[in-house]
């Protein structure tokens, strides 16, 4: 962690507010973006408030490096009254990763938009970006269980606009958009429920000052009752089986760019919040979570890992495949937090963020070669590798990763986790994955076999290589799963330590 | 960084090397297999350096990197590891001479790719050999199972693709499905994966949670091919011949039986081994696969698919070896494995000069050949004779050794299986040579050269130099068990 001490360079001035600027920085951006005079302008304008997020996120993790928790009372009024951001290593970790890829999806964003969206809505996609960014970025840092709920919003809003742009490209993106609108909203208001039923019962909406009170309420049914809309709220939009159903639509038909975000921090942020009530705001050790945790959670994990996987097999269309591949992968991460000790958080935890490295690279890679092939199928992708080798190696590592295969990031965190699970006794577990990572394989191979093996069809357009803004953040991403397949030591120590904070900040 | 590292790192770099360089010049073709052939030297001279050094008792180690807290990615060499690294090494030499031959003499395409994909596999087989863990181990089988697929499915047929998902399925769905639970099994319950002498798990696991570790290492390493993970090896043979000679007589499949031999010796230890019932079950497994492979073998009429099936035969000795309850078997083993090795690559080159020199790929057509091709037809004599086990020919020591550590340790069964497998052997391998040499009955006259000149020079010279090593091993069987004795329960 010493790391981060080292990068921590900012005026103290602007540190000590940094939690409240690592939110304003993008949404400021967003007004921006809106009134900049051209498109080019907007992109240039995206990339400086995602790279501005990037530092404040850096400066938190500096902070947190220091003192183990950074506590920011918005506008100086402190909790119960105010609103109070609280961001230890785990918020910390999401922030950096989130921000950073931001900036990469915003570099991409440069090219990607292009073939993709209309000229005259570039400003408002890219105000829409950087709010959804906004509110993922507030997510991860709020103490405040209802402010939560509002970045929460504030995010869908504009991931719902987002995906709906899409239909330039491909009409069944409007279907897309308006299925996980009705899903989000149902999933927020099941949240913002049991929120005020944990008010009712506490009288706070500090998540801190929550779990102080809840220790000795735990009988209530308020309070169980709450629990459970809670976990189904954020269960909808974390994309847990089987409440997946929008997810395979949004990723598919979204602008590239948009998939590219999302499925690197959208389900990943809405995975922090249950983690963060499931062991934070309630005691895992209480019946009625550790039930949950058990006979829930684990096998509805279990479930998407199987049948997630089997359906991305059976999918003809590229992206889909690999959206279903992501609820699969969900489930990877879930089965790690189902485990409730530290190791298995912490397995969790370094495959949600490898997770995020490799699928935004493979929704990158697709969406560089689909400048040039423009179709869905994964037929008409056929050959691709010949004729676009740098975009389709660089795709071919990220796969790799999402196979588990060695020297590779996803291999160490299938490792970790299947290790936590033994530790654990978990046997099923390690069956589960094992069973699952075969099924990765088929999926896998095939997109393999068919880009790189298979003859170019007739009548498709030839693939061209993806132009080298593209290429740079792609390779960034690609670069990373390897480096940390070698050495993991910096988001292995994130993890543990975001495991700890879980666990570690129970009063 | 000592010599020892270096060497290790020299081991590793080579292979790569030569693939990047390969890569490169890869529109010179001269250029391209001169390069080849001085990586070949390069590596078997490192190789043996790195022999001679385990031989002083001066074993290199490395630690390469450590991923995440308590893993390591290291190389430690031992006997059978740096015995295992210079046969690969040197029969790489070989079998690229021999390549050369082939792959002009049939104008394949994609040729470049080819090379390419040979060293990358040879940079995995180096990386098995050195491996210093269970896991680090792992890496390479799978570095090596994913760098051979280009070269099995290289025809690039719907027929080979077929072939290739096979082959990656079964070995790499085994791999992660049954090895990897297996060792990450190990690492929790021992701490580590690391090759200890006398076993890491040795005292740490009752006997029958490590029977279950067995079972899930065993079938893991499906490179091994025992009898239910087997079918990747036939399906295999679509390749060009010198993949069959290198790869699936001497690297992969033998990466496969290394690992289980490693793996009694090192991760569960001679002792544990002779404690589990499920070592017992397998090899009563091994003891079918053994006499069911010479069955079917004795089958088949196409010459690849009878010399695949003899080397699932040939590899259960191995296992077999590996899992006796008594320490010889692990020396036999190890002798095994580099006899059995030399023996059948000169048996695949012989197949892959028959078949250039004249397309036959048919026990049946090719009677009377060997008056055209004597001396490869007599070079494939020997190679048969040794798998069967016969003297001057080296396959006779380490079959001699592992009947004789099976009837010590009292398993009737393996050695009968043995004893059985022996005469069908010599069914199946030495008719197709004496046969051949034999002429015709109805004197028709032998099938024509398709090829003018019949087989290329290079060929020829390959299969000449491995059949002679296969007499010169029968005289130098002594040393080699000799280097190998600390293996079964010495110092590492």
């Amino acid at each position: 962690m010493i790391f981060f001490e080292t990068l921590y360079a900012a005026p103290p001035q602007l540190a000590a507010h940094a939690p409240a600027l690592l939110v304003v920085g993008p949404l400021v951006g967003a007004c921006a973006a809106i009134l900049a005079p051209n498109s080019r302008w907007a992109w240039m304008i995206s990339v400086a408030a995602s790279i501005f997020a990037v530092w404040m996120a850096l400066c938190i993790a500096g902070e947190v490096a220091r003192g183990g928790v950074v506590d920011y009372a918005m506008g100086g009024f402190g909790p119960p009254l105010g609103i109070a951001f609280r961001i230890d290593w785990l918020g910390a970790g999401m922030a950096l990763l989130i921000s950073s890829i931001g900036v990469l999806a915003a570099l991409y964003s440069g090219h990607g938009l292009r073939s993709e969206v209309i000229q005259e809505k570039h400003n408002l996609f890219q105000a829409g970006f950087l709010l959804c960014q906004a509110g993922l970025l507030g997510l991860v840092s709020t103490g405040d269980a209802f402010n939560a709920f509002v970045f929460l919003e504030i995010s869908s809003i504009g991931t719902y606009a987002l995906i709906a742009v899409g239909a330039s490209r491909d009409r069944r993106a409007l279907p897309a958009a308006f299925n996980y609108l009705v899903m989000g909203t149902i999933g927020a208001t099941f949240f913002v429920i049991g929120v005020g039923f944990l008010y009712a019962a506490t009288g706070t909406l500090n998540m801190a000052d929550i779990a102080a009170r809840i220790a000795t309420l735990n009988d209530s049914r308020a309070v169980q009752a709450g629990f459970a809309f809670i976990v189904v709220g954020l269960g909808l939009k974390a994309a847990v089986f089987p409440l997946h159903g929008w997810l395979p639509g949004a990723y598919a038909y979204a602008p590239s760019l948009i998939a590219v975000f999302l499925s690197a921090t959208a389900t990943k942020a809405a995975i922090y919040l249950l983690a963060r009530f499931a062991f934070t705001v309630f005691d895992p050790a209480t019946d009625f979570v550790h039930t949950f945790l058990v006979w829930v959670l684990a096998p509805l994990a279990a479930a998407a890992a199987i049948v997630c996987s089997i359906q991305a097999i059976l999918e003809p269309e590229l992206r889909r495949v690999l959206a279903f591949s992501s609820v699969a992968q969900v489930g990877y991460m879930l089965m790690g937090l189902s485990l409730a000790s530290v190791a298995g958080v912490s397995a969790g935890l370094l495959h949600l963020g490898a997770h995020a490295l490799m699928k935004a690279a493979l929704f990158m890679a697709l969406g560089g070669v689909a400048m040039s092939v423009r179709a869905s199928a994964l037929a008409d992708f056929a050959g691709a590798g010949r004729d676009a080798p740098w975009t389709m190696t660089a795709f071919a590592i990220s796969a790799a990763g999402l196979m588990g295969l060695p020297l590779t990031f996803g291999f160490l965190t299938k490792f970790r986790l299947i290790e936590a699970a033994l530790s654990a006794n978990q046997v099923w577990i390690v069956a589960v994955v094992a069973v699952s990572s075969l099924l990765g394989l088929i999926y896998v191979g095939r997109m393999l076999e068919a880009l790189f093996f298979k003859p170019q069809p007739p009548g498709t357009a030839r693939a061209v290589e993806a132009p080298f803004g593209v290429l740079i953040p792609l390779w960034i991403l690609a670069l990373a799963s390897l480096w940390f397949g070698i050495d993991a030591s910096l988001p292995e120590s994130l993890a543990n330590a975001g495991a700890l904070a879980l666990f570690g900040a129970r009063p | 960084m000592n010599l020892g590292e270096l060497l290790i790192l020299l081991a590793l770099a080579v292979p790569l090397f030569v693939a990047a360089a390969v890569y490169a010049v890869g529109r010179m073709p001269d250029v391209r297999e001169t390069l080849t052939l001085v990586g070949c030297i390069a590596l078997a001279i490192v190789t043996l350096a790195m022999l001679m050094r385990v031989g002083q008792g001066d074993a290199p180690a490395w630690i390469a990197a450590r991923p995440l807290q308590g893993i390591e990615l290291s190389f430690r060499l031992e006997p059978l590891g740096a015995l295992f690294a210079l046969m690969a090494s040197v029969l790489w030499g070989v079998n690229s001479l021999f390549s050369i031959g082939y792959m002009r003499g049939r104008r394949e395409g994609n040729q470049t790719r080819f090379y390419v994909c040979f060293a990358l596999a040879m940079f995995g087989v180096m990386g098995i050999a050195m491996a210093g863990n269970l896991l680090t181990l792992f890496v390479f089988y799978e570095i090596l199972t994913f760098s051979t697929y280009p070269l099995v499915t290289h025809k690039g047929d719907e027929a080979a693709r077929r072939a290739g998902r096979i082959y990656l399925g079964i070995l790499v769905g085994a791999s992660v499905t049954l090895l990897l639970p297996g060792i990450i099994a190990v690492h929790v319950l021992a701490g580590s994966t690391e090759f200890v002498a006398g076993g890491q798990l040795a005292g740490k696991v009752a006997p029958g949670v490590a029977g279950i570790l067995l079972m899930l290492i065993v079938f893991g390493a499906a490179k091994a091919a025992l009898i239910p993970v087997h079918a990747w090896l036939p399906a295999a043979m679509v390749a060009p011949t010198p993949v069959s000679a290198l790869l699936h007589a001497v690297a992969v499949v033998k990466a496969g039986v290394f690992l289980i031999l490693k793996v009694s010796a090192y991760t569960f230890g001679p002792i544990l081994i002779s404690e589990m019932r499920a070592a017992q079950y397998l090899l009563w497994l091994a003891a079918a696969t053994i006499v069911i492979a010479s069955l079917v073998a004795m089958r088949k009429d196409n010459l690849k698919a009878r010399l695949a099936w003899s080397t699932i035969g040939q590899l259960a000795y191995i296992t077999s070896a590996a899992l006796l309850p008594a320490s010889a078997g692990l020396i036999a083993g190890g002798l095994h494995m580099l006899m059995h090795a030399v023996a059948k690559i000169t048996l695949f080159m012989c197949a892959g000069a028959i078949y250039v020199a004249t397309g036959a790929t048919k026990v049946s057509e090719m009677h009377g050949l060997g008056r055209r091709m004597p001396v490869v037809f007599t070079c494939f004599l020997v190679g048969a004779l040794s798998v069967v086990g016969l003297p001057p020919f080296g396959g006779m020591w380490s079959k001699f050794l592992l009947i004789t550590a099976s009837f010590g340790s009292e398993e009737w069964i393996t050695a009968a299986a043995l004893i059985v497998s022996s005469l069908l052997s010599m069914l199946y391998l030495a008719p197709i040579a004496i046969r051949g040499l034999l002429p015709p009955v109805n004197d028709a006259p032998p099938a024509e050269f398709t090829r003018p000149g019949g087989a290329p020079g290079l060929t020829v010279a390959a299969v000449i130099i491995t059949s002679a090593a296969c007499i010169a091993l029968f005289f130098f069987a002594d040393e080699v068990t000799a280097f190998l004795i600390p293996i079964a329960g010495g110092a590492p």
